[in-house]
């Protein structure tokens, strides 16, 4: 009898582990922790709110769907802008007003009625060997063209980045080009999509392709690993479509759940992470655009340049992700 | 009043039917074989005296209390029988001492420790109480079994085949000593075997059980002598079955010639074949005879005796004689001695 | 058995088994559920694919376990050479590798930018991948090896047992009949160790089934992967649960077949083993290929991976030993530990209704509770999900009803969901290693005590639990450790923001950066040897 006390004793001291205290924050983040710990640690330092941010790869939506008006989450933060459109889609965000926020964000980087809201932008680039390939001027379109065949590299084609890609091709070309051109593309890889971006530089280090697509930053993140600093040292990054309509531009953002257990607390992060000190910090942690126009990029990421991006709105792409995935899907991208 | 009460005790287990309205009485002190070869039911009888089997209809009562019928169910933990299993059910992980003490309740430390005293000594096991059942050969497992089983005093005594994982040799002393054991006590014991010979050695009477029902119950001798059919006799001893036709009042007529009975016989079929008579090995004479009535064909030696194959007419009968120096091939006259006579 | 049982140990016995049968239930309800067309669509494009890539493997696993093991067993059992004492225990450590991190590491290796290719592209001056072939690590067959080389280890205890149970009276008939011992062994040992092999391959093909991280590292989409990415990434339950119906109908074929193949084993089980003199001692060339095999089998299944890992650990042991490290571990531990006595708990019970019950039908709920063991775990996450969530927005509903503040997601938010599904998944194990150790414990012990005026409780505290505790121990420790291993259900169920060392290596292996993660690889892996070691102990005891 024992043993059963004490195992009732031990399960209930872990839910009672389990559930949050309620005066704190809860975020829900796809970002690593670490990106943001210290920029919470210095909103809690400065308003005396708690917050306990919990990381998660996947499934946050899905989570926050099914926990329903339990979910003890009050924002949620994404790393890029089709998971924002999920939460939008599913219902799971509540509007809000705040002043401070709209000075800061322009309106390009927000939802029309303020569901969502975008902090970071990140440019979908691509990588040319410098040894193999030197600088080029290129289009995503080139990815397709037969001079790269067997030369490029790419995640899978699932990875919500080649996916916000895919709907903009969709976007700008309509499903059935769109469709021709992931073929070509998918025939071009010199590997079946596999890794993350990082792993693509590496491989056109290591002479496997010539060319990859990846986001910029994560150039800057491998220039200050000691280790990876000689694959970032191998390639050049390119803005593609500069010659017309700009590069694919994708945002990482925030929202207000639905449910938000502490709502004013809430909105008052939200507006602390749209602020120069915020930005600045996310500038040069992970190598960001901010969508703070007072605040520059860091000097590195200054140092790649200017570039034009895409002028079709964020939300725009929203429309043609589902047909994206399943495009993925037919021309069997991953397999 | 008996000290264990079958009454018309049927059982079936998964559709098929085990045991068929069999009926037992057991006195006060009294040992019970239940015989029988495997599958017969003896052992299902066993467990539903001891309220592990289940009984389908019929009454189970011991001294007076009604165990098994009548809509009431008296689960084992409350029958107040002792029992003795075939591998003894020792306890790997108890001591003798806890063993033997495990049934007992409601007695004080001192009490306890005179009552495994008592027992240990009974079973002549003094000076092992400590030692764990695996450091013990099979004879003295068997008799902490024993102790065991009586240190609670039980009502009466369930043994399930107890001495068939005993050496052969020191079986039939290890019988007699529990059974004077018993005795001493004045115990009441149900004793399963499938041997007859043990069952003869043990028990005061036998319940020769047949297809989930009793063949015949009595006392060894009565069994023996005077099977109240052809299975029974076959079951308890080899024996020859001849025909015999009816000559008068007091004898019949057979291959082996005229056979008289001390008493008179049932029939009045003068002339008529009445059936088969038994007779047992031992009941039949061999003399050396050149114009004997059989030819030796076969003979083996078994120790104190010989057994002889002779061929009788067309018939071969089996005799156990004391005469071992007959052979194969010699003629003899065969007579037979029997009192009374047991016709199929 | 106990006439006089109580009906109340059928109905707990009863209500026991359809809590731990509720996540299967529920799974094939939810696959009832629309899904806004995403089965249908998947069913058009990717399905077959991942059939086909789900099945494939599974072959691929099985034939290579076999071939991998069945020599190592035959060795190890019927011959003697150098080493084979040691070897006979440490052909099991790879048991305790996950095959995510062996995966890892091999790719390290053999990968285009591996140490590998480097050196072959250094030695012939290659310039790039066109220029000469080189198996893809990260493939089908990649991943089929790297599980067989971690799952043989399942097959070869098994034959082993198998091949030393063997009497070696058998034997010796077989070699006076004129057959040679390479004729003997296809005549008559494999043949008898049919079904064992036939146990051996069906665990080896349900855990291949349950794997999602090697997989998904090797970006070879099956079925649990498909789980996975439709649940999160299209979003659907529903159609993410048809696909684990497609799933669960693979695997109940398996285990069927795994049955069949068992009904006969009573007929081949024998009590005499092999005599030790009747082991073939190897000589000469012949020792040296037994001893090269099992060394080679060893150093590619565990210690190259290990050294790596260990190397790993020293270069990056700075960043890895931090709090974080032993909050993760603590968290492994303690959830291993709460399982593993919820699982002895509640299976010994159980299984000691099932032992004294006079009824036929209290056979059924340990058999029922056992079916968890089938079930994959990101197939069984969604069907944990589903009912606790339900619970949970119930219990809120009655203290709204009470006007009180609810509890908040007391079963879903905290590690109870896990708790449950790790319960649900392994509870097989400790049903199984119980019901074993009961057969050891003659039916007339029970009968001694009953009729000894013991109550049914006191017969399993006085007289089985101490005779079972080496059962229970053993049930114990392998549910502890695959409690450590088990990943996707973790990654699915885990309250949000909880770490354990399996979630925690696999986020480093899914960001190639296992090098960080290495620290708390290595725990799993050393816990998952002390239950090996002994497993080993108990059944050269035996022999």
């Amino acid at each position: 009898m024992k043993l059963l006390k004490s195992i009732a004793i031990l399960g209930l001291a872990s839910i009672a582990g389990g559930v949050n205290a309620a005066d704190n924050l809860t975020v829900y983040s796809y970002r690593q922790a670490f990106l943001i710990d210290p920029i919470l640690e210095k909103f809690t330092q400065d308003t005396g709110i708690k917050v306990d941010v919990v990381f998660s790869k996947n499934g946050i939506a899905e989570r926050i769907q099914r926990e329903g008006k339990l979910s003890p989450a009050d924002i949620v933060l994404t790393s890029d802008f089709s998971r924002l459109i999920e939460l939008v889609k599913k219902d799971l965000v509540a509007p809000i007003e705040s002043d401070v926020i709209n000075h800061n964000i322009p309106s390009q980087y927000r939802a029309p009625d303020h569901t969502w809201y975008a902090l970071t932008k990140r440019v979908r680039n691509i990588y040319s060997s410098k040894e193999r390939l030197g600088k080029l001027d290129i289009n995503y379109e080139d990815l397709a063209s037969a001079q790269y065949k067997g030369k490029v590299c790419t995640r899978s084609g699932k990875h919500p980045y080649n996916v916000a890609l895919v709907a903009s091709m969709i976007a700008h070309h309509g499903e059935v080009e769109a469709k021709q051109w992931l073929s070509g593309f998918k025939a071009n890889l010199a590997r079946k999509p596999q890794g993350n971006d990082r792993a693509q530089v590496k491989a056109v280090k290591e002479g496997l392709c010539d060319i990859a697509i990846g986001n910029s930053y994560y150039l800057g993140k491998m220039l200050a690993d000691p280790k990876q600093k000689s694959w970032a040292d191998s390639v050049y990054l390119n803005f593609p479509n500069q010659a017309n309509r700009g590069s694919h531009v994708n945002v990482s953002g925030m929202a207000l759940t639905k449910y938000s257990p502490n709502k004013d607390n809430a909105v008052k992060l939200m507006e602390y992470l749209t602020s120069p000190i915020a930005q600045q910090a996310y500038a040069e942690v992970n190598f960001e655009y901010p969508v703070n126009p007072q605040v520059k990029p860091s000097s590195l990421v200054a140092s790649w340049g200017e570039y034009k991006a895409d002028a079709l709105p964020i939300y725009k792409l929203a429309e043609y992700h589902q047909a994206a995935m399943k495009l993925l899907d037919e021309v069997k991208f991953d397999l | 009043m008996s000290t264990l009460s079958i009454e018309n005790v049927s059982s079936a287990y998964d559709g098929t039917v085990i045991l068929k309205q069999l009926n037992l009485a057991l006195n006060q002190g009294e040992i019970v074989a239940l015989l029988g070869p495997s599958g017969c039911g003896k052992t299902t009888l066993l467990r539903a005296i001891a309220g592990l089997q289940p009984v389908t209809e019929g009454r189970i009562s011991i001294n007076g209390n009604l165990l098994n019928g009548d809509g009431v169910f008296v689960p084992s933990e409350q029958r107040d029988v002792g029992m003795i299993f075939q591998d003894y059910a020792l306890f790997p992980h108890m001591t003798v001492a806890q063993n033997v003490l495990f049934g007992v309740r409601g007695l004080s430390k001192l009490e306890r420790e005179s009552r495994l005293d008592e027992m240990l000594t009974l079973v002549k096991l003094e000076g092992l109480a400590k030692r764990y059942p695996h450091e013990l050969s099979g004879g003295q497992q068997q008799r902490v079994s024993i102790a065991r089983s009586l240190a609670y005093e039980p009502d009466i005594l369930l043994l399930d085949e107890p001495f068939s994982n005993i050496d052969s040799q020191v079986r039939n002393e290890m019988m007699l000593e529990i059974r004077q054991i018993l005795k001493q006590h004045n115990v009441s014991a149900v004793f399963v075997t499938h041997s007859k010979d043990e069952a003869f050695v043990f028990a005061d009477k036998l319940a020769l059980f047949h297809h989930g029902s009793i063949a015949q119950y009595g006392l060894a001798e009565t069994l023996y002598h005077h099977p109240k059919n052809r299975y029974v006799a076959q079951f308890l001893g080899a024996g020859n079955y001849i025909s015999v036709t009816q000559a008068d009042e007091f004898t019949v007529d057979s291959v082996l010639g005229k056979i008289n009975s001390t008493t008179p016989l049932t029939f009045n079929k003068v002339g008529q074949v009445v059936g088969e008579l038994l007779l047992r090995p031992e009941q039949l004479q061999l003399t050396l005879q050149d114009d004997g009535n059989g030819t030796i064909v076969e003979r083996h030696y078994v120790g104190t005796a010989c057994q002889y194959w002779v061929e009788v007419g067309k018939q071969r009968v089996e005799v156990r004689s004391q005469q071992l120096h007959l052979n194969i091939g010699q003629n003899v006259q065969i007579t037979a001695q029997v009192d009374p006579m047991v016709i199929f | 058995m106990i006439l006089g049982l109580t009906r109340s140990w059928t109905l707990a016995g009863y209500i026991v088994a359809a809590i731990l049968i509720l996540p299967l239930l529920a799974l094939l309800v939810q696959a009832t559920m629309p899904d806004e067309a995403v089965f249908s669509h998947l069913y058009d494009t990717v399905l077959p694919t991942y059939i086909y890539n789900s099945l494939i493997l599974m072959l691929l696993v099985c034939v290579g376990s076999l071939l991998i093991a069945i020599p190592a067993a035959w060795l190890i059992a019927r011959c003697d050479f150098p080493g084979r004492k040691y070897f006979q225990w440490l052909l099991l450590l790879p048991l305790a590798m996950p095959a995510y991190i062996v995966a890892y590491v091999y790719t390290d290796l053999f990968d285009y930018a591996g140490i590998v290719q480097r050196t072959l592209r250094m030695l012939f001056e290659w310039q790039g991948p066109h220029d000469y072939y080189f198996p893809q690590v990260r493939s089908l067959g990649g991943a089929a090896i790297m599980l067989s080389l971690v799952l043989f280890p399942y097959i070869y205890l098994l034959a082993r047992t198998a091949f030393m149970e063997q009497s070696s009276s058998l034997l010796h008939a077989s070699r006076v009949m004129g057959c040679g011992s390479w004729r003997s062994f296809w005549r008559l040992s494999l043949p008898m160790a049919r079904p064992a092999l036939a146990v051996g391959v069906a665990l080896v093909a349900m855990e291949t089934a349950a794997d999602f991280a090697t997989v998904d590292y090797f970006a070879v989409p099956t079925l649990t992967t498909a789980v996975y990415d439709t649940w999160l990434g299209y979003g659907s339950l529903a159609a993410a649960a048809k696909l684990s119906t497609i799933m669960l109908l693979v695997i109940f074929a398996i285990v069927g077949f795994e049955r069949f193949a068992r009904r006969k084993q009573k007929l081949f089980q024998k009590q005499t083993g092999i005599d030790e003199s009747d082991r073939h001692v190897l000589n000469g060339s012949k020792m040296l290929v037994a001893t090269a095999y099992c060394s080679v089998l060893l150093l590619l299944a565990f210690v190259l991976p290990f050294v790596i890992l260990c190397q790993y650990a020293v270069d990056y042991f700075a960043q890895s030993w931090s709090a974080k490290f032993f909050e993760y571990s603590l968290n492994s531990l303690y959830i291993s530990a709460l399982v593993s006595a919820l699982c002895v708990t509640i299976s010994l019970g159980l299984v000691f209704v099932r032992r004294v019950s006079p009824r036929r039908m209290d056979t059924v709920p340990s058999r029922l509770a056992s079916t968890g063991y089938a079930i994959p775990g990101t197939v069984l996450a969604i069907g944990v999900l589903v009912p606790l969530t339900y619970l949970d927005f119930g219990i809120n509903d009655i203290y709204a009803y009470f006007d009180q503040k609810g509890p908040g997601l007391v079963l879903t938010g905290s590690v109870c969901a896990l708790v449950f599904a790790f319960c649900v998944r392994f509870i097989a194990i400790t049903i199984g290693s119980i019901e074993n150790s009961y057969k050891q414990i003659s039916p007339s012990l029970d009968m001694a005590s009953i009729t000894m005026k013991q109550t049914p409780t006191n017969l399993l505290w006085r007289v089985h639990l101490p005779l079972l505790n080496k059962g229970i121990f053993a049930g114990a420790l392998l549910v502890f450790i695959e409690s450590m291993k088990e990943l996707p259900a973790a990654l699915l169920l885990r309250p949000i923001g909880f770490e354990n060392l399996a979630t925690h290596v696999y986020q480093y292996v899914s960001d190639e950066q296992l090098e960080l993660g290495a620290l708390s690889a290595i725990v799993i892996v050393l816990v998952g040897l002390i239950p090996l070691i002994y497993l080993n102990r108990s059944l050269e005891q035996k022999n």
